[in-house]
């Protein structure tokens, strides 16, 4: 055969051929090999919801966390005001964890979509490959004496079948990137759950394993300086807009409004 | 020859196209060998778009079989390592 020698090309195609040995059985007749491929077809469109489902479950994550990172930096805004400093650090270390976390379902999300848009074209072209497939048996039928019909289906079962082995790969590489996802996003999920990034005041004495997990989680630099901008800024007079419930410790020494 | 870019479509080229896409491939081949991740992308997209652009898409009413199967375009150099070095070729 002219072509590739090399050993990418073999390594892919036996990967094909290998999916392709369990989806045809020279057995089958050509109505049931139609119908085993209308119903391949809908495991697909399965594959596609089930990308979609893990896409949508992010997105809801993603909102619940942005809604906290505002919450966590009006607390860290009034426990600057009232001068304790201590819970600001604490607000501010979960912020910043929440922040980095929403980064990365950001990516999550846009790899899911790129997957799940892979997915569709694929569903498609499948889609037109079982159409010429039903049209082409139908003509095989008509024409043809059976042991000639037999060869003829044959080779265009193995077209359809090569193209349903490529999808079946495409799903394979979908499911193993969305337990990735689920694996890396798990230790946050957790902190989460534990209402982490929800409820200040349950800050107990002392570390307990969440303060811990959040000083290793979060960036110590970064919430350094966002906790010495903000008190910059709550010490400049801003604490009137920042945090409306605890008076600043110190009268604005100048009357700026923003 | 039909070429198939896996995740993407089939393409029909001339025969006399192998050689060129011979080196490519061994070219991509030679990077995952060196273990080291640079150039692999830059490889990996010379070859794919050299089937992209030296080749015709098959119609999607054709019902033909791939003499050669390419892996995706976005496959990771991870991914690439598994499947062609050390014991990456389909566990069984």
């Amino acid at each position: 055969m002219a072509g590739l020698t090399g050993r990418m090309s073999t390594v892919v195609k036996a990967k094909v051929s290998k999916l392709l040995d369990r989806a045809e059985d020279p057995a089958e007749t050509l109505d049931y090999s139609y119908q085993k491929q209308v119903e391949q077809l809908q495991n697909v469109k399965k594959g596609i919801a089930d990308v979609v489902t893990a896409k949508k479950r992010l997105q809801m994550q993603e909102s619940s966390l942005q809604q906290s990172v505002v919450k966590l930096d009006t607390q860290a805004r009034q426990a600057v005001s009232g001068g304790q400093e201590d819970l600001a650090r604490a607000a501010l270390e979960r912020k910043n964890v929440a922040q980095t976390e929403l980064q990365s379902l950001d990516t999550q999300v846009a790899e899911l979509e790129d997957q799940q848009q892979k997915l569709t074209d694929s569903e498609q072209k499948l889609r037109a490959k079982i159409e010429a497939f039903r049209t082409k048996k139908e003509v095989i039928k008509a024409q043809y004496s059976a042991a000639e019909a037999q060869v003829r289906i044959s080779e265009a079962a193995t077209g359809v079948g090569e193209q349903m082995a490529d999808v079946g790969l495409a799903m394979q590489r979908a499911v193993d990137k969305t337990e990735n996802m689920r694996a890396r996003a798990d230790a946050v999920q957790e902190l989460e759950a534990a209402g982490t990034f929800d409820d200040l005041t349950a800050l107990g004495p002392g570390e307990d394993d969440i303060d811990r997990q959040l000083k290793q989680l979060s960036s110590q630099p970064a919430v350094d300086d966002e906790l010495a901008k903000m008190k910059s800024e709550i010490g400049a007079g801003d604490a009137a807009s920042a945090g409306q419930i605890s008076p600043p410790s110190q009268p604005p020494s100048e009357g700026q409004q923003t | 020859m039909i070429v198939r870019i896996s995740g993407e479509d089939q393409y029909e080229l001339a025969d006399a196209d192998a050689a060129r896409l011979n080196e490519l491939e061994s070219a991509v081949v030679a990077v995952v060998e060196s273990g080291s991740e640079d150039g692999f992308a830059d490889a990996y997209a010379a070859m794919l778009d050299f089937v992209r652009t030296q080749g015709t898409p098959v119609p999607e009413d054709e019902l033909e079989s791939s003499d050669h199967i390419l892996p995706p375009a976005d496959i990771t150099f991870a991914e690439a390592a598994a499947d062609f070095t050390g014991e990456g070729l389909i566990p069984d």
